[in-house]
């Protein structure tokens, strides 16, 4: 095993090897660290859809450069967690700087790479990064043409002024289209076709020509070397052993290690113990100056303290301002999660505790369900976020979790004028309190081969959706816009929509804002005890569905009792769904064969054990599958 | 496909057991059962361990029915030579199957005898075989009787033609009443038939027919069962691929309140869950051992035998049966000493099948509050709670498991 194999530790946390020797090439004397004159530094991302050939286009980068020799390359280098590099996304950016000399005008350059998250959750990330920037790469692949997400990034990178060089990718695959999606990208983003670049990551073809047009066409960082200092934050991770290593890229002035620096949005004074380069490890340096890229380590453990889009200063001579954009991370879908085993908790509570070490975004609290246990309350930015930290907790702490129905933030106005905001259906103001409610709603982006357009619509009508336009991209791709309540678009909205267009179509969503929705909290009832886990806010045109196929899920997964249950669905006391599970009257082995006593005492014993992992609902005995099956969107309930 | 064995630990090659075990041999009645794990053909719904001719193959694995007699008597001297001394005369003997009527009549004689001769049958000791309907004639019958037997166990299933078709059986309606009349004249005193409930295809008509039938040919015992789908058999193929739907609980639950009632009311008391008897006399006594808990050595393929809290059960298959007693080693291939909590298990999940029921001063105290709310659910008899005794009502009867499950939680 090679040592970059063996770099992630149990919990999950980035364990840094030293600053290596052997692997990159010693940046030569005149771009030391520090000293780069800004002219020469070249900033830049990469916008690309998952699967587009990302992280082997910066792999190629980082051989062509030097930085890793082919030899020591491994796929996708900067994708460093486990399920990152299985799922082929990219969820925490990396940065790395990279030497080149231009082939154009052979002047030595200091490329800064900043990588950018791939999903839509991390929209807020991936504006810091492209602020960390003065130009982006925007990367297709020549089989597929562009895709929502990688729409919505060039937009937002538009948005902060990068300059963009289109590039098609995988151009040596059999398949690739290069004409037609050169002309796809010209026309959104109103170049000429022959601009676009045409490259194999794969086999490197074309890399070196991007490259250089990398240092001709991007501008130098500008900034004030004098001043005093300022950087911004775009990434912030949690090390084992360095404690927060905080990316930035350096506005103004100067960065150099024995510094005090001052965070300017807690006012947070920390001690600097180093200061450095990717390269691609870790390289301590003795200082960053005006346009470099690198890392500061502060000795704090929490990258709450170190957060994305604020500004480092020097504490004694601190700058006034603070750079633009700075956003608290803010939660936008809550979901419960609860230990299999409720021995776990204390595991559930540890393992989340050392997450929030490296995810400044995720957010918790106790929360105690009389059907589920303990377990916690969690916020997320989304979707993804929600399933990848779903994901870690199981695969790198070892957790079974049943996880509740994700909910939308709601505001609530009572009738008294008072208002809550409700991130959990047990909190909803009951008792016909209510005198408005709001919920999130997003605009969305939806592009997909032109044939598909009726299916979308469908979709997007049945989830209250209002169009906002169509665009043609191109004579059989088109793009389409919607604002689509949350709620709709974190309930399997997805999943549908690629379903309905055979995998064709992408999404890419952002907030705006609220409206007013006629929601109501439908509760399931069995003998008429209301199961916490499986109420839920729904519209209310919605409510009689979900009540439907609720209790009816329900009385195919719950085994049949010694007396009658009934499972109702209700909003408040009104009955709209009810299902019967009747008494089981045989249960009962009518002979033992032969006197094989042994075989039916541990049938017997079997069926014990499986009693005692039944949770208790009233007097109904409740197994965990029917939870974990009643709760998942699959409707393919399966025969108890 | 037969069921397969349990799973527990390797039973020594010289099948000695425990001494703790043996010293409780003198207190209760001990009994033989006899397995001749042969069938002309296999029923559909059948996992029992038994083999046709055809699944046995020719020659070389030397099983047959001819040379059977002599490798149960092999595990009879076998059984001689483990048990001690102090063991009580013979109770009971059941020779169940498979067909053992399918073995000449001499040849259970034989075993019988030799039963006889290493342990000795007490006096009024009751002797049943099991009996196929389309296997027996009047002198078959009285060569039994002759014998020793006392019992005959006739296995009747259905008065419904279509149903004895469904269940692959090969006789014809009404043999079975006509061999019960053939075993009446060759002076067989107690008779059982045998019958099954909740096949495909059967209503309640058909089911009332049988039991009117059955009734009509004056046995002194009825055992009825529910079809069970067993894992493996033909019935569980059909049933996976929907060619016959799988019984209901809720018909079953039916047929066996139809059962009940019509039995009652013909005379027939149930003493077991599945099990009615016109007189105390006529309740089968090994069966009662069973429930009881009582010892018993079982002969045969896959048979099950259980002495002093130690279950052991032989190797399943005829030949490799034969070939271990060829070779003087035990045919046991695993055997169980049960723990406090299966002892427990046991104690309830056994005799709470039997009319005679269990006495509370039996349970735990959490059994206790668990039986009162069994009571208050009317699956135990409130007239016999008051009595200081667990008996369950004909609701409780249906819910045996679920009463046990409840009372040793």
């Amino acid at each position: 095993m090679d040592r970059h194999a063996a770099r992630r530790a149990p919990g999950g946390q980035q364990v840094s090897t030293q600053p290596l020797t052997t692997e990159s090439r010693p940046l030569s004397a005149s771009s030391a660290a520090g000293r780069t004159d800004p002219a020469r530094i070249r900033n830049f991302c990469i916008i690309a859809h998952i699967d587009h050939g990302k992280s082997t286009l910066a792999d190629r980068m980082l051989q062509l450069t030097g930085v890793v020799d082919a030899r020591h390359a491994r796929a996708q280098y900067l994708d460093r967690m486990d399920i990152e590099r299985e799922r082929g996304i990219t969820i925490k950016a990396q940065n790395v700087r990279m030497p080149w000399t231009s082939g154009i005008d052979g002047t030595e350059y200091v490329l800064h790479m900043i990588d950018t998250p791939g999903h839509v959750d991390f929209t807020y990330e991936v504006s810091r990064s492209l602020a960390a920037c003065e130009g982006a790469v925007l990367l297709v692949d020549a089989a597929q043409g562009i895709e929502a997400q990688t729409l919505a990034n060039l937009y937002l990178a538009l948005e902060n002024n990068l300059t963009i060089i289109p590039v098609l990718n995988k151009i040596d695959l059999p398949a690739a289209q290069p004409d037609r999606y050169a002309a796809e990208i010209a026309h959104i983003i109103g170049c000429d076709p022959d601009d676009v670049l045409r490259v194999s990551a794969k086999t490197g073809q074309g890399v070196d020509q991007l490259l250089d047009v990398v240092c001709r066409e991007i501008p130098a960082p500008v900034g004030e070397a004098d001043a005093p200092s300022r950087a911004m934050i775009f990434d912030s991770v949690y090390d084992i052993y360095r404690g927060v290593i905080t990316y930035i890229r350096v506005i103004d002035g100067h960065i150099t290690p024995r510094q005090r620096i001052k965070m300017m949005s807690t006012g947070a004074v920390h001690e600097l113990l180093e200061v450095g380069v990717i390269s691609p490890e870790p390289l301590p340096t003795q200082g960053l100056s005006v346009g470099e890229v690198g890392y500061l380590i502060t000795g704090v453990k929490d990258v709450r303290l170190s957060r994305v889009g604020d500004t480092v200063t020097d504490a004694i001579k601190p700058a006034t301002t603070a750079l633009g954009g700075y956003a608290d991370p803010k939660p936008m879908v809550f979901s419960g999660l609860f230990p299999i085993d409720g021995s776990d908790y204390p595991l559930l509570r540890d393992a989340l505790d050392r997450l929030q070490l490296n995810d400044a975004a995720l957010v918790y609290e106790p929360e105690s369900s009389a059907a589920l246990g303990f377990g916690f309350r969690c916020g997320f930015l989304g979707l993804l976020h929600l399933e990848i930290t779903r994901d870690r907790l199981e695969r790198e702490f070892n957790l079974e979790l049943i996880s509740t129905a994700p909910n939308v933030v709601n505001r609530v106005i009572l009738e008294n004028g008072e208002e809550q905001i409700v991130t959990n259906p047990s909190d909803w103001p009951g008792g016909g309190r209510i005198a408005q409610i709001f919920e999130p709603i997003a605009k969305c982006m939806v592009i997909a081969p032109s044939e598909y357009i009726g299916a979308i619509m469908e979709l997007c009508q049945n989830r209250r959706g209002t169009l906002g336009g169509i665009d043609y991209l191109s004579e059989s791709r088109v793009e389409l816009r919607y604002t689509l309540p949350l709620a709709e678009i974190i309930f399997d909205f997805f999943d549908q929509l690629k379903s309905r267009t055979r995998g064709y179509a992408s999404l890419d969503y952002e907030l705006a804002g609220e409206q007013q929705a006629e929601l109501v909290k439908v509760d399931i009832l069995l003998q008429g005890e209301a199961v916490d886990a499986f109420s839920s806010i729904i519209h209310k045109d919605k409510a009689f569905a979900y009540g439907t196929s609720m209790t009816g899920k329900l009385r195919k997964l719950i085994p049949r009792q010694q007396f009658e249950v009934p499972i109702q669905a209700a909003i408040g006391a009104r009955v709209i769904a009810r299902e019967n599970i009747s008494a089981i009257r045989k249960d009962v082995l009518a002979k033992c064969y032969g006197g094989d006593i042994t075989r039916k005492r541990k049938l017997l014993e079997k069926q014990k054990e499986g009693k005692k992992r039944m949770k208790m609902v009233g007097r109904v005995e409740v197994p965990q599958e029917a939870f974990i099956a009643a709760l998942s969107s699959d409707e393919d309930v399966p025969k108890k | 496909m037969p069921s397969s064995l349990p799973d527990g630990d390797p039973a020594p090659t010289d099948g000695r057991l425990p001494e703790s075990a043996l010293s409780t041999l003198g207190r209760t009645p001990f009994g033989f059962y006899v397995h001749v794990p042969f069938c002309t053909t296999r029923c559909g719904y059948c996992d029992f361990n038994t083999y046709t001719a055809q699944e046995l193959g020719q020659g070389a694995g030397s099983v047959s029915q001819g040379t059977y007699a002599d490798t149960v008597i092999a595990e009879i001297r076998m059984a001689r030579e483990i048990l001690p001394a102090s063991t009580p005369p013979v109770s009971t003997v059941f020779v169940g199957g498979g067909t053992p009527t399918l073995l000449p009549a001499e040849h259970l004689a034989l075993i019988l005898r030799e039963i006889d001769a290493q342990f000795g049958i007490a006096p009024g000791a009751e002797i049943t075989t099991e009996a196929n309907p389309e296997t027996v004639s009047q002198a078959y019958l009285e060569h039994l009787r002759a014998a020793g037997f006392t019992r005959l166990s006739i296995g009747m299933q259905s008065a419904a033609a279509h149903v004895l078709q469904v269940l692959d059986r090969v006789h014809t309606p009404g043999r079975a009443q006509q061999a019960v009349a053939e075993a009446r004249a060759a002076g067989f005193e107690h008779i059982n038939l045998d019958l099954i409930y909740g096949s495909p295809k059967e209503t309640d008509a058909d089911w009332q027919l049988s039991l009117d039938s059955a009734i009509a040919a004056g046995p002194d015992h009825v055992s009825a069962y529910a079809l069970i789908v067993e894992e493996g058999t033909a019935l569980a193929r059909q049933v996976a691929r929907g060619i016959v739907p799988a019984p209901d609980d809720d018909v079953l639950a039916d047929r066996y309140v139809q059962a009940d009632e019509t039995l009652r009311r013909a005379g027939f008391d149930w003493y077991e869950v599945s099990n009615w008897a016109r007189t105390p006399a006529a309740q089968c006594a090994h069966n009662m051992l069973y429930w009881r808990n009582h010892n018993w050595w079982g002969i045969g393929p896959g048979a099950h035998s259980h002495v002093g809290g130690v279950r052991w059960w032989n190797v399943k298959h005829p030949a490799s049966y034969a070939q271990r007693l060829a070779e003087a080693v035990s045919p046991a291939a695993g055997r169980e000493t049960l723990g406090p909590d299966s002892r427990l298990m046991e104690h309830n999940m056994l005799p709470v099948r039997l009319r005679e029921g269990i006495g509370i001063s039996e349970l735990s105290q959490q059994g206790l509050i668990r039986a009162q709310e069994a009571v208050g659910r009317q699956l135990i008899d409130r007239q016999m709670w008051d009595l200081g005794r667990i008996v369950l009502t004909q609701r409780g009867r249906l819910l045996a498991d679920a009463v046990v499950r409840d009372l040793v939680a």
